[in-house]
């Protein structure tokens, strides 16, 4: 489907343009006018991105699962790469949220030295991060998900705290000794499909139904997702992540952990689960494990974090947790779950690093024992943080409830004990959140504290209001959401289903025999197919009693020995 | 009229959100108003729908089913916000308003001058709101609203004043508490879903063959989990003393009349399935009859008015779970309601007493009372008598009823049920010789009293947070040792003595807007029983008898005859005549009696000291072996390795070529080329 006008080129090209134009902006000009002009650049910039990813949402067709409003351009002829722009209901959400969070973030981040900077690299940033959610080509995925490094580098070390320089090198370097893998992984992949059909692409629809054995399969999954893990963070690959929260200015530190995080877990989805059917299957449990780890493991630790903005940064890893468990379930509602889950997790998270640094402004600390009672003085920051911390607890009604208890159903109903052990961190959250609270903002407070601390203006106000808005709206009303995300979630679920179960082992005998419909199911498999299918797609339709959703198919039990051992008798 | 169902809930939110937006600005005693209209409204609804409902037929057409909008859909849940209006949503949606309109008049005065005075209503408001939601969801989910949303007012109410390092430890204790209990109600949501494919309560009913065996043991004994933390039951009970940090209305109205019920509701709601396993039902019981004794013996030993109400309150929970094992649902909503009353009632006597006192709570230093405050005193006999199960006051026909069934299906549960009633009367006797009777020991409080001057302004400036003015040198201590756990009910009531008492006239009456909700309350508890008197055959009117084709076939039938309920009623009363008198010839003789007041006792059984040994001490040092040891050495000790491992080989490297990015880019090319030449050579 080709629309007229490319919408999604457009909505890359429009930040990225507005960054240049804020540099561009001459240096002899008057400072006022100039701040002004810059101003002018990056919320103008910034607010036109969002009008056009509204607009991208108003026409973006509920009942088409596929890719939407797609854009092709060869771009290198020779190595069949191409400028491949699609949007469908996964990344479409998280595009909106990108184009909602950025402008929030570059207000926070305001008055700052080198603002024109400050700006572009934001900006650039922005069209990065929606370019990497929109591509739909290998390399250009690749292209955006590495660049995106380097305006965030400057933005942490430029424009944040003590140690900021050191925490950037860090995030820098350990993010892009992650990336290697996915630059290997894409290469090797596009190599493989090239010696299967003869044509070099990096086109996922085409990589899709590349042939490959399976361990093959195994090993371009796991380098694929070591890019995402480090990215998301998923534990333990998440220790850049507390250095670079901490050290992060106010807005480096929501565009981070609230957009760039997510290009991890979106990868997971778009391209682990899309391309390597079987080994997302049937390494799940490692996933899910890992992410149950990062549940318990980063709620744990966030309870001994005595620095807001690190106790943030552990709860993210928890959180970021429950998104993992959800995209590994491999059914319907987890997926749903895990991609709103994503959505929230960035509105949440920007909400809580905002209000903290509404903290820092007047305290000049974040950490807790220099805090207290902040509630008698600031009653209305007091109130915003509750709501952004009970978010990110889960309470029903607000927008994190939705998302968490879909990936636990449907973690349930796929891997029961994952979710069984994952529930805990539910208890968790909430011992750490109130925890924070508590010594923030409850206690007896200074007579100095209580008259030096002014409570939050209008204007700052009106910079959160969005986020605290969409937090109430997902929680109270999120059919918008799921509406536009399950049909895509649901197409993929049955694509998974139907590789896993049909496409084992993908040998050229057997490939054949697939053709004419005469190769049998592996034993065990079929049925729970049927099941899945109908828990994630009909579902509560069925007559009574008979939803007998089953544990997720796991095909041949110890898969990865048995379809290892066929792809050595080759 | 049964189509305006959704005004219920509907006003206490409305009120919510304007005294949101504009009650500091309406003020007080405005915004008191405001709310106090807002819940009657609701009250008034609820009469109506209840005219509404019944003008249908006994039976399912009862029932009614109301979705208003599709909530969550996806992966084949579909959640709708819905309602659901039969005689049991009802009756708990009537009691629920009617209780919380009169104790939120009753705030009006009691909330007086506080700081905050606007925004205890919006959580009062709110409250109300989800407890509706609570009562009248029409599925699982609706109701976890419901759940979470109590929970978290009572998290605002119970560190309302949250200066006090005591009530804002308190609040949260509570929400954690809780939260333990609401993983289990996530839990048994999830066996549900998986094995009836929806969540709504009348599609599980109709499908409760597919929780038969340990699936369904499993779901209920899970949702009992989470009753537990609710209604304070063992093993999650501790929370409900702390919770007493809270304003006394507070108290009344969450931790004793409407909210702490909803457990016992829950476990009614979803009979069906927990009528599926004989097994659940003992656990049920039995869980419920301990935690009754557990509560009645810690309340004969402490000192604070308010906490030996609010084990009081615990214990009778206690009977209600207790009824709802036995399967005697009607009973338990019976009790429910009666106890609405009375303990409502006990709770604002204590607040009326606390107020007159000017924030006292110390039994010891009280005495005399009556002589101050008539009213008070009156009506809190009432309270008093009723709960000791006194005939004919509404607890002696509700305790009785729960226990003729226990009697007849669980002889042994009865036995600690009938000393239970013992100790019950036992303590609430205590406590109204110790407060109203004798001659008045405050004199000596006010004469220890050096800063009096300033006790007094404090405490008329704000009722309750006058305490926090005498309490800040408490703070510290108070503060490390929740920090640490817990500290002993006695520390507490140390505390709170110290804190409180101020100075100026000793003792006055309450305003009318707090003694009329107080008769209100009292002619209630008096006359209650006659919601479901035990006479009269399969047709008898009463008006609790409008639940029994809710419950159908799961309701237990004792077959008592006449002579054997005679016979329990007899043993009911004189039971609880036999723990008046013995409590008032011990302490109307003598105020200190700490023979009678074991330590083991009022440290509440060393709950909290085996919690902390057990689960808080351990959990706090696997969390700072966690951070110091598995982060900083293990998980980020590789990471820092491998960086400066590579440093070296790059220095190495460097002597050919400089700075970072280009080593990786070698490490990429290498990388890359290796890959494609395996991948080549093997495929």
């Amino acid at each position: 489907m080709h629309s007229s006008f490319p919408y999604l080129t457009v909505l890359i090209l429009l930040p990225a343009g507005a960054a240049l134009a804020s540099v561009l902006i001459p240096r002899h000009m008057e400072p006022r006018a100039r701040n002004a002009a810059i101003w002018t650049c990056g919320m103008g910039g910034s607010l036109a991105t969002l009008v056009l990813a509204a607009v991208v949402a108003v026409k973006f067709d509920v009942h088409n699962p596929g890719y939407q409003m797609v854009t092709r351009h060869l771009w290198v002829s020779g190595l069949g790469i191409s400028w491949h722009l699609g949007v469908d209901g996964i990344s479409l959400f998280l595009v909106l949220m990108s184009a909602v969070l950025f402008p929030i973030a570059l207000v926070a981040g305001r008055t700052r030295p080198n603002f024109h900077m400050f700006v572009a690299w934001m900006l650039l940033l922005e069209a990065v991060c929606i370019g990497a959610f929109l591509s739909l080509d290998l390399i250009l995925f690749f292209a955006f998900f590495e660049v995106s490094l380097v305006p965030i580098y400057f933005v942490i070390s430029s424009w944040g705290f003590e140690k900021s320089a050191s925490a950037a090198v860090k995030f820098f370097v350990y993010t892009f000794f992650g990336s290697i893998f996915l630059f290997v992984g894409i290469i090797a992949l596009a190599i493989v499909h090239q010696h299967d059909t003869g044509v070099l692409t990096f086109s996922l629809p085409a990589l899709r139904s590349t042939h490959m054995p399976y361990y093959v399969q195994v090993l371009l999954f796991l380098s694929f997702t070591a890019a995402f893990a480090v990215k998301a963070p998923v534990f333990p690959f998440h220790t850049w992540s507390p250095d670079a929260y901490a050290e992060a200015p106010v807005g480096g530190a929501v565009v981070l952990a609230g957009v760039m995080a997510k290009l991890g877990t979106y990868g997971i989805i778009r391209f682990d689960l899309n391309l390597f059917p079987r080994a997302s299957v049937n390494l799940a449990p490692l996933l899910l494990s890992l992410g149950v780890a990062g549940i318990l493991y980063g709620a744990v630790v966030a309870c001994t974090q005595r620095d807001m903005k690190r106790m943030v940064a552990y709860s993210s890893l928890s959180h970021i947790g429950f998104v993992v468990l959800g995209l590994f379930a491999l059914v319907g509602a987890g997926l749903s779950g895990g991609v709103l889950q994503m959505v929230n997790h960035g509105l949440i998270v920007a909400a809580l690093f905002i209000a903290i640094g509404w903290i820092y402004e007047r305290r000049r600390t974040w950490n807790v024992a220099g805090l207290g009672g902040l509630q008698k003085p600031a009653p209305v920051l007091a109130a915003v943080f509750t709501i952004a911390m009970l978010a990110a607890i889960g309470l029903p009604g607000l927008n994190g409830f939705v998302g968490e208890f879909l990936v636990l159903l449907g973690t349930f109903i796929a891997h029961r004990w994952w979710a069984v052990v994952a529930t805990a961190g539910v208890v968790l959250a909430a011992l750490y959140m109130l925890w924070t609270y508590q010594q923030a903002f409850h206690g007896p407070v200074d007579k100095e504290v209580e008259e030096t601390t002014r409570d939050v203006t209008w204007r700052e106000l009106l910079v959160m209001a969005p986020l605290v808005i969409l937090i109430g709206f997902i929680g109270i009303y999120p059919k918008p959401l799921l509406d536009r995300i399950n049909p895509s979630v649901n197409q993929l679920v049955s694509q998974v289903d139907k590789a896993a179960g049909l496409r084992a082992p993908a040998l050229p005998a057997r490939r054949a025999a697939r053709v004419s419909g005469a190769v049998p199911r592996r034993p065990g498999t079929g049925k729970s197919v049927a099941a899945r299918q109908r828990a994630g797609v009909s579902g509560a339709a069925s007559a009574p009693g008979k939803l007998v959703v089953s544990r997720p198919l796991r095909p041949g039990g110890g898969g990865l020995g048995v379809a290892g051992g066929q792809g050595r008798s080759r | 009229m049964t189509h305006a169902a959704w005004v219920m809930p509907a006003l206490p939110l409305a009120g919510f959100v304007v005294l949101f937006f504009v009650g500091r600005r309406l003020g007080d005693p405005l915004a008191g108003w405001v709310g106090t209209a807002a819940i009657t409204g609701s009250f008034v609804a609820a009469l109506v729908t209840m005219a509404g409902l019944l003008s249908h037929p006994a039976g399912p057409a009862r029932e009614i089913n109301q979705s208003i909008y599709t909530w969550i859909s996806a992966g084949g849940l579909h959640v709708k916000a819905s309602l659901l209006i039969d005689p049991l949503s009802l009756t708990m949606a009537l009691f629920v308003t009617g209780v919380s309109a009169v104790i939120h008049l009753y705030s009006i005065g009691y909330m007086k001058k506080d700081r905050d005075y606007s925004k205890f209503f919006v959580y009062m408001n709110l409250f109300v709101f989800f407890m509706l939601l609570l009562v009248l969801g029409g599925n699982l989910i609706v109701t976890f609203v419901g759940w979470e949303g109590v929970g978290l007012c009572s998290y605002f109410l119970i560190s309302f004043w949250f200066e006090r390092p005591s009530a804002a430890s308190a609040g949260k204790k509570a929400f954690i508490y809780n939260r333990i209990g609401d993983a289990g109600f996530l839990l048994a949501m999830f066996i549900i879903f998986e094995k009836t494919g929806t969540l709504s309560y009348t599609g599980i009913f109709s499908r409760t063959g597919a929780l038969s065996g340990s699936a369904g043991v499993a779901a209920i004994l899970l949702l009992f989990l989470a009753a537990t933390g609710k209604s304070a039951q063992i093993p999650l009970f501790p929370w409900l003393a702390d919770a007493m940090e809270g304003p006394t209305p507070v108290s009344a109205l969450i931790h004793a009349a409407t909210m702490v019920t909803a457990g016992v509701y829950l476990m009614v709601r979803m009979h069906p399935v927990l009528a599926l396993s004989h097994d659940a039902q003992l656990v049920v019981a039995s869980i419920g009859v301990a935690t009754a004794f557990v509560g009645g013996t810690i309340a004969c030993t402490l000192h604070d008015i308010k906490k030996v109400v609010a084990f009081s309150t615990i214990s009778q929970l206690g009977y209600m779970v207790l009824a709802v094992g036995v399967g005697a649902y009607e009973a338990a909503i019976f009790l429910m309601v009666a106890h609405a009353f009375y303990k409502g009632l006990l709770f604002l006597g204590s607040g009326s007493v606390i107020h007159g006192r000017h924030d006292e709570q110390d039994l010891m230093k009280m005495g005399g009372l009556a002589k101050f405050m008539p009213i008070t005193t009156i009506t809190f006999v009432v309270g008093w008598l009723a709960i000791a199960g006194v005939p004919p006051l509404s607890g002696f026909w509700a305790k009785g009823a729960v226990l003729d069934s226990t009697f007849v299906r669980y002889p042994v549960l009865w036995v600690v049920g009938i000393v239970t009633a013992l100790f019950t009367a036992y303590y609430m006797t205590r406590l109204f010789v110790l407060a109203f009777t004798g001659n008045p020991r405050f004199h000596a409080a006010i004469d220890t009293r050096s800063g009096g001057a300033h006790a007094t302004v404090e405490a008329l400036s704000g009722s309750g947070s006058g305490a926090g003015a005498g309490e800040a040198d408490h703070g510290e201590g108070r503060l490390s040792g929740t920090a640490a756990g817990d500290i002993s009910g006695y520390d507490i009531d140390v505390g709170v003595a110290h804190g409180g008492s101020g100075g100026g006239a000793p003792v006055h009456e309450s305003p009318p807007v707090m003694t009329i909700p107080l008769v209100i309350l009292a002619v209630l508890a008096f006359a209650g029983g006659v919601l479901d008197l035990p006479w009269g055959g399969p047709d008898r009117w009463n008006a609790l008898s409008w639940l029994g084709p809710v419950f159908g076939h799961y309701l237990y039938n004792p077959h008592l005859s006449m002579a054997g309920q005679w016979l329990l009623g007899i043993v009911d009363a004189g039971v609880g005549l036999a723990g008046i008198a013995i409590a008032w010839n011990l302490w109307s003789r003598a105020w200190k009696r700490p023979e009678l007041e074991p330590a083991f006792l009022a440290s509440y059984w060393h709950f909290n000291d085996i919690y902390d040994t057990l689960i808080g001490r351990p959990g706090a040092r696997l969390a700072s072996f966690a951070y110091s040891v598995v982060e900083l050495h293990w998980i980020d000790g590789v990471v820092n390795g491998v960086g400066s491992l590579m440093k070296r080989t790059g220095s190495g490297v460097r002597r050919v070529q400089t700075g970072y990015v280009r080593q990786y880019a070698v490490g990429m090319a290498l990388g890359i080329l290796a890959l494609l030449v395996w991948v080549l050579v093997r495929a």
